[in-house]
This record gives C-alpha cells, structure tokens and sequence, in this order.
C-alpha cells in the first residue's frame, strides 16, 4: 500500500497554521486513511529546516512520498484544488464543500 | 527602529554615492533601489553589504530572489568581494529564496511570507547583522499569482526589517526609463526611501545616472548623477566620487617652462593651480604644454601627459621637432604617457583610468591634451562633471595642472557661452591664444585673462614660434580679432586696444 509523508511548514501556532494542518490531516483521513503521516513545522522555531528546503511561504505542504515531491501552499481550505495539487486518490469522493 | 535623530544615516561606502546622500541611507529604514534590467541594481546591492564589510566592520544578510547564492559569490569575486570567505567568517550570510526546483508551487488558500521572515530574521542573529540586501522584489512577484498578498508580505518583510533595527535595500524593477517608480507597484510600502538608476542611451553612448527620488526627512542632493560600473572599483558616481574638504592652498610658485609666460602669471603657477591653455589649432597649446613638462622634469619632478587624438609616437615626434626628446624622458622614468581615442571609451572611464594612473605614478606635472577632443562624445554637462571631478583629485594632491581647449569643437557656436568658458571659470589660470590680424597680417597672441588671488599681467603680447619654442613678446596695440578663437572673447576682453601692459 502506498503510503504518503507530508511535511507541513507553518510560522508559528496562528489559525492560519491551525487551519493547514486541520485541513491536511482532513484530507488524508478521507482519502488516504491510516496509511499518511505528517510532520509540522515551525519555520519560526526551526529556520534551517526552512533554508534547507528554500521554503519562503507558509503553510507549505512539501508532498515526500510517495515520488515525485509536491509543493503546495497556502491554508489548503479549498479540499477539491488541495487534493488534486497533493495528488491525493479518490478526490472525486470528497464530501461536498462545507462553508 | 528609527533612532531618535531623524536623519541618522549608514554611509554605504558606495564610490561616490554617500556625498549625493549626503551622509548614506536613512539608517534602520529601508530604501526601495529601482532601475530597468542591467542599471546596476544587484551590484548596489551587494556592494551595500560589501562596503559595509570592508570599510566598517558591519556584517551582512542578502536575500536573493533571482540569481542564486553561487552566480552572485562568482559575479561579484572580480570586485574583489571574498564572499564565500566572509560567509565562513560569519559576515556575510544568504537567504537563498531564488527559484529553484519545485518551487513553482500551486497556491490553494491564503499564504504569507513567514517562512521567508523565519529565514531572514535567524540570518541577521546569526550573524550580527546591520545591513540587509534584497534582490530583487520584481523575481517574487513572477512566482506568485496574487500580487496583493505578495505586495502585503513584502510590506510586512520591510517593517520586520525596521522592527530589527537593520538598515535594509530592496531592489525593484521598473519597465522602462522615466515612467513610473517600480513594476507591480512596489513603491507603495517603501515610499519612504527611493533611489532610482538609470542606464540610458545618450547621443550613441550609455550613459548611467543615479537618482534619490526621495529620503524621508533627510535631506539629499537631487537631480541624476553619472556614475559607472569600474571592473576595479565597481560603483563610481561621478564626479562626486573624490570630492573631500579642500585643504590649504599652495604658496609656492612653480615655473611654465616660458619665463615670460610665468612674468605674465605673477611669477610662475601656483603648486596646486589649474591652467587651462585655449585657442585654436597652430597656436602653441600643445608646444606651451610640453614646455611646461620639461620644466618639470628638468626640476626632477615626475610628469603624466594625457592626450587624446593622438598617439605616444606621434607626439613624440611633434616634441623632437620642437628640440625636446620625450623618449629619453620617459626612459628617465620621470614622464608617463597615457594615449587614447576618446571614442574609446565613457568620460567617466577616461576619469577612472586617468585617476589611477595619478595615484599610480603620482606625478607633480599633468598635462591633458586636449580636452576638447572629449566634447566629441560628452555632453557638455558630463565634460563640466569630469573636471570637476578631476580638479578635486588634483588640487588635493597639489599637481600643478594643464588642460588645454580648442574652439573647434562642434559645441562651440562662435561668440556663445560654451563648456569652455565654463572650465575657464574654475581654472586658476586662463591662457587665451589666439591669432591677430596686424597690418594685413595674421600673427599669433597671448594674454593671461585670470590668475586668481595673484597679481598678473593684463596685456596683450605677440607670440611668435621658431624652433627654439615660443617667444612671448611686447604688448601689441590696435589689434582686431580675425578669427573668432576663442569663446566669450567679445565678454572677457573688451577694450584690448586700452589695455596697457604693467
């Protein structure tokens, strides 16, 4: 089964953060459930980690696994676009959008 | 955050540049630098933090949009910018923030710019930094579609700046000359603070200005200013570059070469004057200047010859006919000559390799022959500048002086006001030859029409030129012009024939 690792890099705990993260963890628990993982951080806390991968705007959600590597940025608070940039499976399933 | 002296500035160290800012930059603000592609904006920019390095101990953060960190550590290495050194040294850190491989992220959702800060603020701890580069704003709106919140994070980026008390330049983009400040409206969060560059071309040649379009509450000089990119010195703003307090001025008198010629100056020319010999072709420029020469070095004293239009050979040979053997001179070691076309290169050039050969060979003795051949491919206002620019470096190293100026130049419409009669206003000494009509027949005259703060001789006198040099004789009375020589004359010399010798 194909597993899929995210890294999610956000500036600090705002409810911009909040939201990417609500809305990752969301996406993947409808469309890749149990077999995601996903790892934040915070390019405040840790800005070599943001250097290393030449991340400028957050959220940014760096897609490591499976190949090849995705980027997407933003909150991700549009569920369709989101799971199609990702590359999730199965988007058509998403539930309709909540306002 | 802005210090309590409103017009506290960061000098750049920028060739130039801090005298038309008066002082530099508004310290602890940010200052919006905007030109076309290929005016200079990346190399002001990582100059800002160079110089900042090197002539005051500052260290530096350059975040880069556009080139990545190793095309400006290469780029710049020529400058003589050891960058990839300082980075060891912890001096000099980049952001890297240029657009590399899966970078061309799609947006889905509202995004800032925190990442970004994160990186900039740890860089600028780091390393202790006061100066911050960053280049180029336009390169970041390229990536991302929704230009307002790229225009909102920039904004936030700059007060961040402020908020760390760092000195900062941004660098923006403008689609053409004279129109408008920046792309995508960059100016609106910087407008504190905006420097413009220009790289024009001006009658064929390329022509670079630069211009402080404004500095909150500090004053600043205005207007465009010349400047060029030297391979050496990069940045040079021309003619402001080597400006500096004018110290004392030189009691000691130094001789022409003519005895009576120094007669006519109140005794030779003062160590640190300027003499400017005008007049048309065939009247002597050329031979009183390399009279003037060969006092020098007869004094033992080193000489530098500047000449344009002609080459070393030939004036050499032009010297040999006049009995003076320039070649064993320059063999001696106490004569240099630099030739060159003036179409060779930009006035600021001539300028920058002119001041280097002075430095170089440090001569008391200069000569450049003739000026005019410059106005060829100057304007009037840029040769104005270039010796302006070339007097401050010479009356601060007390190098006596000869320029001289022929009217022939096609600026010069007879009996106007032309860049000569200009020059001949910061000269110390005007030496006007001329050719007189006397009884049907034309001969040569000399007449010294200022030496400043020194009493001189006001008359008229026959030249006449033989092979033994010039020989300066009596005063001549009842004389007409023939040929208009010389500019102004009508204005400066009205009563010749009342003019009565001392």
């Amino acid at each position: 089964m194909t597993r899929y690792s995210f890294l999610l890099y956000v500036a600090g705990n705002t409810d911009r953060s909040k939201a990417a993260e609500a809305n990752l963890r969301f996406l993947c628990d409808a469309l890749v459930p149990g077999t995601y993982e996903v790892e934040v951080i915070d390019a405040g806390e840790r800005p070599d980690l943001a250097e290393e991968r030449s991340v400028l705007a957050t959220p940014t959600v760096v897609r490591l696994a499976p190949p090849p590597q995705r980027r997407v940025i933003g909150d991700l608070s549009d569920h369709g676009r989101a799971a199609v940039a990702l590359g999730l499976p199965n988007h058509e399933k998403l539930p309709p959008e909540r306002q | 955050m802005a210090g309590s002296n409103p017009i506290e500035r960061i000098p750049t160290g920028i060739n130039g540049f801090d005298h038309v800012a008066l002082g530099g930059l508004p310290a602890h603000r940010s200052t919006l630098v905007s030109g076309t592609t290929g005016s200079g904006k990346t190399l002001f920019a990582v100059e800002f933090l160079s110089r900042g390095i090197t002539h005051f101990g500052e260290p530096g953060v350059f975040v880069t949009f556009e080139e990545t960190a190793t095309d400006i550590r290469r780029n710049v290495a020529s400058l003589g910018f050891p960058i990839e050194q300082w980075e060891g040294e912890h001096r000099w850190a980049f952001v890297d923030a240029s657009a590399g491989i899966g970078d061309e992220a799609p947006a889905v959702g509202a995004f800032d710019f925190g990442a970004l800060l994160a990186r900039i603020q740890h860089a600028v701890r780091q390393t202790g930094a006061q100066r911050v580069s960053l280049d180029s704003l336009g390169a970041i709106f390229t990536r991302f579609a929704d230009f307002s919140t790229v225009r909102h994070e920039l904004f936030q980026i700059a007060s961040t700046l402020e908020d760390l008390g760092v000195t900062s330049v941004l660098t923006a983009e403008r689609p053409e000359e004279y129109d408008g400040v920046t792309r995508y409206g960059v100016e609106q969060f910087v407008l504190d603070n905006v420097i413009i560059l220009r790289n024009v071309l001006q009658r064929g040649r390329r022509s670079r200005t630069v211009e402080i379009v404004k500095f909150r509450g500090a004053p600043h000089r205005t207007g465009e200013w010349l400047f060029t990119i030297d391979p050496q010195d990069g940045i040079v703003v021309v003619p402001v570059a080597f400006l500096t307090p004018s110290g004392h001025a030189s009691l000691e008198r130094v001789t022409s070469g003519n005895g009576k010629l120094d007669e006519m100056c109140g005794g030779g020319f003062y160590r640190d004057a300027i003499i400017l010999i005008s007049g048309p072709s065939g009247t002597g420029k050329t031979l009183t200047s390399l009279r003037f020469v060969s006092a020098g070095l007869a004094a033992g004293e080193r000489c530098l010859i500047c000449t344009f239009d002609e080459t070393q050979e030939q004036l050499f040979r032009n010297a040999a006919g006049w009995g003076l053997d320039l070649k064993a001179m320059r063999d001696s070691g106490l004569l240099r000559v630099v030739s060159g076309y003036p179409e060779e290169a930009s006035p600021e050039d001539h300028f920058l390799r002119l001041r280097r050969a002075i430095e170089e060979f440090a001569p008391s003795r200069l000569v450049i022959d003739t000026l005019s051949a410059l106005e060829r491919v100057v304007s009037p206002r840029s040769l104005f500048d270039f010796v302006i620019a070339l007097m401050a470096v010479l009356r601060q190293k007390e190098i006596t002086t000869v320029l001289t100026a022929s009217p022939t130049g096609r600026l010069m419409p007879a009996g106007t006001s032309t860049v000569t009669g200009e020059i001949a206003g910061l000269a110390d000494v005007w030496i006007l030859l001329e050719y007189m009509e006397r009884v049907g027949e034309i001969r040569r005259a000399i007449t010294v029409l200022q030496s400043r703060a020194s009493a001189h001789d006001q008359s008229v006198r026959e030249v006449t030129i033989d092979e033994a040099g010039m020989r300066i004789g009596d005063p001549l009375r009842g004389i007409s012009h023939v040929l208009r020589g010389t500019v102004g004359t009508a204005r400066l010399w009205p009563d010749t024939e009342e003019t009565e010798g001392p």
